[in-house]
């Protein structure tokens, strides 16, 4: 036996007690996680439009699924601890008992999966946003265009919000033509310059829009003429750190979503531990109820245990099992065979 | 006759002395939501307050806080001599205090009263501190090096920015006040010593507006210089330069903004005073049911409750006479000194003419 421990009847009331408010505040904690997996969603939602794929979203979908099975299987749970202790309602559970703890042990390894999984898909996180940005960016200028018209507006409020500038860094603005051809004077001889230095033909400046101006900034914004000293009164390009967000949208991002997923890190951990507790729990209260019912004197002593043999044996126990299964479910060749034989003889 | 006589049987004073137990303890709580509710108004008001030239709006909270202490106070003390009143033996130990506690009461009540009617007032003092605290603010936008008006631009830019606003009445407003230190000004240059002699203060005027009036739902670039010259720029038509920068003023935006928070908790407050009063009826029912008890002598007996022993105009008549009288001793005296009535017998002058 693995684990085993003795218990009066006292005992086993006081732990069918425990379990049963154990398993009440397993059920909050069920619905804890529900609601931080919709909370992870809506904020995911929220930038879709900045992101490229969905993968991310398998985190909280993850979480909101253990949440509802969560609620479920310990609920599940306080009613066993209401019948462990009256010897005609107790029997009912005893099929049901084994899958209960299937089902826990996989929302446990759900949950520390979705730990493993928060940080793993870090960098697919940042490759999505990578492109997602970057298309934003192209599309900025396209404010005509259905499907794209709300880039603008999405682009001006994240670098507003979260304080950023471009993908990596402001310069990416050079680089992409973002003010739209319907506001250019293409008579201009300016513009006809700017448009003939590249290859593409495209209007490119060093420029940002507003929305990457600094409001701490000391002086009032420079948008334009980024590059060129001579353009703004006393005005040098390389030590000027204020006047633009320096941070890049994309580390913006990243750093806001591994900070709400590291600080749901604990709590997550924490679930894990109480889901553990209950499952521990609840083997000992059925094993110790078995016990006493199988004894002459119901209110006598009992034996709890984990396992009724090592571990090394239930394991070979459970392998026999499978396999039995599998034959059974297997047609045997050699009864096959003679059938056959028989008929034709 | 007395005010909303009621007669009371001991299990009804019972009843009512549970009752008001409990209504008293919900009472500390609508109390500690009182202060709450001070609590966040406050923060809300000191988030920017630099745009707001005086604090006497501060007064608000600061009755809200105070009347939600006194609340949790009162309400605490009323639900101990609640449990007590119940009892006729305890209710002694509480007798003297009975009176000077349903009084205050009555004023607490009534300073909830004035709290939530001073939500409702506050707007036009607010408007008037918003016009000039928004106006000094702007011109104070370009002192960035200034001690004490560092931060003006940045709380001024995270306001224009947050509140999709421009300016205190309008984006004009940034035309009439210099926003550009002469820090970042070439003064060798002649457009700028034009524009710095073109008007009588001597400073640099322009048509521009700083980055943060851009409006995020104009569907082309921000202009922000040469806003009003629709020449100045390539396809630059009366819509586009609706949609460009924000329309509203910052002072209209932070007027809606208060008015809609202060609208709600003065709701807040009025139900909260009503509750009160409730419990104000209650504990005065209890209180001159159980006098009346005591003055039977036995409890086990039914007595009266009442809100006023006897009818308003007889109560305050018997209240001004009270006042009359007091006034009257000292009268009396002085008709003694003046007139030298012959009261004490011989060695006094008796005026005779």
């Amino acid at each position: 036996m693995l684990l085993k421990m003795k218990f009066n009847q006292q005992r086993r009331v006081r732990l069918a007690q425990g379990l049963w408010l154990l398993s009440w505040l397993a059920v909050m904690c069920g619905a804890f996680i529900f609601c931080l997996g919709v909370f992870l969603k809506i904020e995911l939602l929220r930038r879709n439009e900045v992101m490229d794929n969905t993968e991310i979203h398998v985190v909280p979908n993850i979480l909101m699924m253990v949440g509802l099975a969560s609620i479920g299987t310990n609920w599940a749970a306080t009613r066993v601890c209401q019948d462990s202790l009256d010897a005609s309602r107790f029997p009912r559970w005893k099929v049901l008992l084994l899958a209960w703890f299937a089902v826990a042990a996989m929302l446990c390894c759900l949950l520390i999966s979705v730990v493993v999984l928060s940080y793993a898909l870090q960098g697919r996180l940042e490759e999505s946003l990578k492109i997602g940005l970057r298309n934003g960016i192209r599309f900025y200028k396209d404010t005509d265009v259905p499907g794209r018209c709300f880039q603008k507006e999405t682009i001006d409020h994240l670098q507003m919000e979260f304080r950023c500038c471009g993908n990596n860094n402001f310069r990416d603005w050079f680089e992409v033509q973002w003010v739209s051809g319907r506001y250019l004077d293409f008579t201009s001889k300016d513009v006809k310059d700017r448009i003939r230095s590249n290859v593409d033909g495209r209007y490119l400046l060093d420029g940002v829009p507003f929305s990457c101006c600094n409001p701490a900034s000391p002086r009032p914004c420079l948008q334009n003429h980024l590059t060129d000293n001579t353009a703004h009164y006393n005005y040098d390009f390389q030590s000027e750190e204020l006047n633009l967000y320096s941070r890049g949208c994309r580390q913006a991002l990243i750093d806001y979503y591994m900070g709400l997923m590291n600080s749901t890190g604990p709590g997550v951990l924490s679930v894990i531990l109480i889901q553990m507790s209950v499952l521990l729990s609840l083997r000992y209260l059925q094993t110790a109820v078995e016990g006493a019912m199988a004894l002459e004197d119901p209110e006598g002593d009992s034996e709890g245990y984990l396992l009724q043999k090592g571990v090394k044996e239930t394991l070979e126990d459970v392998k026999a099992n499978v396999l039995t299964m599998l034959k059974f479910t297997q047609v045997d060749p050699t009864t096959d065979g003679e059938s056959p034989e028989a008929a034709d003889a | 006759m007395a005010v909303g006589q009621v007669t009371f049987t001991k299990a009804d004073r019972e009843k009512l002395a549970e009752l008001l137990w409990l209504l008293n303890w919900i009472s500390v709580l609508t109390g500690a939501m009182l202060f709450a509710l001070g609590v966040f108004l406050k923060i809300e008001i000191q988030k920017w307050q630099e745009v707001m030239s005086d604090q006497e709006i501060l007064h608000v909270p600061h009755m809200l806080m105070t009347t939600g202490v006194a609340a949790c106070g009162i309400n605490f003390l009323g639900g101990k001599i609640c449990l007590d009143c119940a009892d006729t033996n305890k209710f002694l130990r509480w007798k003297l205090v009975m009176i000077p506690y349903v009084v205050c009461t009555f004023f607490f009540t009534f300073c909830i009263l004035v709290g939530a009617l001073m939500c409702y007032s506050v707007s036009t003092q607010l408007e008037e501190s918003l016009f000039l605290g928004l106006r000094n603010a702007m011109r104070f936008y370009k002192d960035t090096d200034t001690p004490g008006r560092c931060f003006l631009k940045t709380s001024l830019d995270l306001l224009q920015i947050h509140f999709h606003c421009c300016g205190n009445s309008g984006h004009q407003d940034w035309f009439k006040v210099q926003w550009v230190s002469n820090r970042y000004l070439d003064l060798s240059s002649s457009a700028v010593l034009d524009r710095l002699r073109s008007n009588v203060g001597g400073h640099f005027l322009m048509d521009s507006v700083p980055f943060s009036c851009c409006s995020t739902f104009s569907p082309r670039p921000c202009i922000q210089q040469q806003v009003s010259n629709s020449s100045a720029h390539f396809h630059y038509d009366k819509r586009s330069q609706l949609m460009n920068l924000w329309g509203r003023g910052c002072r209209q935006a932070l007027l809606d903004h208060y008015t809609a928070i202060m609208t709600s908790i003065g709701v807040t407050v009025l139900l909260i005073w009503l509750f009160e009063l409730l419990v104000l009826t209650g504990i005065r029912y209890l209180q001159t049911a159980m006098e009346n008890v005591l003055r039977l002598g036995d409890e086990h007996l039914e007595s009266h409750g009442w809100i006023l022993e006897k009818s308003f105009a007889e109560t305050a008549r018997l209240n001004l006479n009270i006042m009359k009288n007091l006034g009257k001793c000292y009268q009396t005296e002085e008709r003694q000194q003046d007139h030298n009535i012959n009261t004490h017998g011989a060695g006094s002058v008796t005026r005779q003419h």
